[in-house]
């Protein structure tokens, strides 16, 4: 709910605006990141520029967030305790909509720039991600699942936060690099800024991006998703033939 | 060099994975073993996830044992007959251990189990060649001849109803026995994309009472059509076969293997005996010790 009221009012802000509040200008240098062959990550450049009115930058110029999300996901977080023994997966938690990707950077650690209410209704920061915890039984086992969660999301960099990440040149032309790793799920990905001043969110833009898989990658994964007996086929018809051919080939030597 | 996997969404460094299925070719050429019970367990010590490990390992035991296959046809070491009723119970076997395979992951359980089978297993075959090896290493050095075992099918085998002649092995028992060791096997390659020659080789020597000439090229038959199958059946169901994955470890393993084949022909059979049963006992002992340490990751995410 709060989420789909995050957003109407995302939608709204620029009717909002007074005519002297600043404007963003956002881009991104990648709309496409391709997954090919050689992948091994990308590095993701969110630029753009800050448009103050008349052109003037005020004694206090506003701070900047950015954010790239992926694709939100149902997912199962399981945890393992100790039975009879040996580690096993016990007890588990549902969460329906947990990014598949999220990386924050910011031109000011986040909890100086925005108060906490600010901060969980625009997702800014890894504590505010509105998750959708399925089966929880109490607070407490919540936030442990949560805390597994984004811990282990952040050291395989599908999660991330960097305070200051964002770089403000003369007070107008602002940046972030945002890491992308190898692992990342291919989706349609959305890079959100956020301008904020006084501790609220004076502009905000976004721009789409998609990562997927192309070339020879992008086909066998989709022949494995789609046409999934022809490809089982191809895979059994490509071992057996590399290795007759090798058999053969060794014993003529 | 890196190479990215297109089902496993990770990348590797391809000559890492050539030398890895280098390592178990060699084994395999040396011992005659599929290889496919270290394949998945370094494929999951490397970071690969479980389930692509062990669809893709499937599909590289099909490769590693054609060569084979036809080898032992040109020396008429197959017995067709009992392969055939193999295979069509290793079929049925992957199928249900797809299913199985299902309710454990559902479950959370998948992983655990596949350590404990290994375990159990590799423990059980591994302790069962380290015996018979260190008998036979003593009988050299004392000069006494081991009583060879009498060739005859286990009673439990003998009790099973409707018997048919297989004439290669020179047979005359129930189907059902061969039915059902091929339906087991076809579980255990679905699982833990193992051939089975480990577990088979053993059981149709011992259970089956089979003669020694066809028992290797009769398993590797089975194990050729049955691991086709499970390719096929993870292809269609778990959707990990890794195509990419499974050309790199084959192009490893087939040039591994040869190299095996003739390091075998210079080393004494029992001493390479006594290496293999070290090797399984290894891996058995590292997956046990994984099973009760504290794992490196607590937590585990599942997408649904």
């Amino acid at each position: 709910m709060r989420r789909a009221a995050a957003l109407s009012l995302f939608a709204l802000a620029p009717l909002l605006l007074a005519a002297d509040k600043p404007v963003l200008v956002p881009d991104v240098s990648q709309r496409d990141v391709e997954i090919r062959y050689s992948f091994t990550g990308a590095e993701l450049l969110l630029f753009g520029a800050i448009l103050y009115p008349g052109g003037r930058v005020p004694a206090k110029p506003a701070e900047v967030a950015v954010v790239l999300r992926g694709p939100v996901q149902p997912i199962v977080v399981r945890e393992k305790q100790k039975v009879a023994g040996i580690w096993v997966n016990a007890e588990s938690v549902r969460f329906r909509s947990a990014p598949a990707f999220y990386a924050v950077a910011s031109s000011r650690p986040l909890d100086q720039m925005v108060d906490a209410r600010t901060a969980a209704i625009f997702e800014l920061g890894l504590g505010n991600l509105q998750l959708s915890p399925a089966n929880v039984g109490s607070p407490g086992e919540l936030s442990r699942f949560e805390d597994g969660l984004i811990d282990l999301r952040r050291r395989t960099l599908l999660y991330g936060q960097r305070t200051s990440g964002v770089e403000i040149t003369d007070g107008v032309l602002y940046r972030a690099r945002l890491v992308i790793p190898a692992r990342v799920p291919v989706g349609r990905y959305t890079a959100e800024t956020f301008l904020i001043q006084d501790g609220r969110v004076i502009a905000g833009a976004s721009r789409d991006v998609a990562i997927r898989k192309t070339g020879f990658e992008g086909y066998v994964a989709d022949a494995a998703e789609h046409s999934p007996v022809a490809y089982g086929l191809f895979a059994t018809a490509m071992s057996v033939l590399l290795g007759w051919a090798a058999g053969a080939l060794f014993r003529r030597r | 060099m890196d190479l990215y996997l297109p089902i496993a969404n990770l990348s590797v460094n391809a000559l890492v994975i050539i030398g890895l299925g280098g390592l178990v070719g060699l084994l395999s050429g040396m011992f005659g073993v599929g290889g496919g019970f270290l394949t998945t367990p370094l494929l999951i010590f490397y970071g690969i996830p479980p389930t692509v490990a062990a669809a893709s390992a499937a599909t590289q035991v099909t490769g590693a044992s054609v060569s084979g296959v036809f080898a032992h046809a040109r020396r008429d070491g197959i017995d067709f007959h009992m392969g055939a009723v193999m295979v069509v119970g290793g079929v049925l076997g992957s199928i249900a251990g797809a299913g199985i395979f299902r309710l454990l992951q559902e479950s959370g359980q998948i992983d655990t189990v596949i350590a404990v089978l290994y375990v159990v297993m590799l423990g059980g075959i591994g302790g069962m060649m380290a015996r018979d090896a260190v008998r036979t290493l003593v009988a050299m050095r004392t000069g006494t001849q081991i009583a060879a075992r009498k060739r005859r099918h286990h009673p439990l085998v003998a009790s099973l109803p409707l018997r048919w002649r297989f004439y290669r092995s020179g047979l005359y028992i129930s189907p059902l026995a061969p039915l059902l060791l091929g339906f087991g096997t076809g579980i255990l390659t679905m699982l833990l994309g193992v051939g089975g020659g480990f577990v088979m080789v053993p059981a149709m020597l011992y259970l089956l009472g089979m003669p020694t000439q066809v028992v290797v090229g009769t398993s590797l038959f089975q194990i050729l059509f049955v691991t086709m199958a499970a390719t096929l059946v993870h292809a269609t169901t778990t959707k990990a076969v890794d195509i990419v994955l499974a050309g790199l470890l084959l192009i490893g393993s087939v040039i591994g293997a040869q190299y095996g084949a003739r390091l075998a022909q210079k080393m004494k059979p029992e001493y390479l005996r006594g290496v293999l049963a070290a090797i399984v006992l290894l891996v058995a002992i590292r997956m046990a010790l994984g099973l009760g340490w504290r794992p490196d990751e607590i937590y585990s995410v599942i997408v649904e």
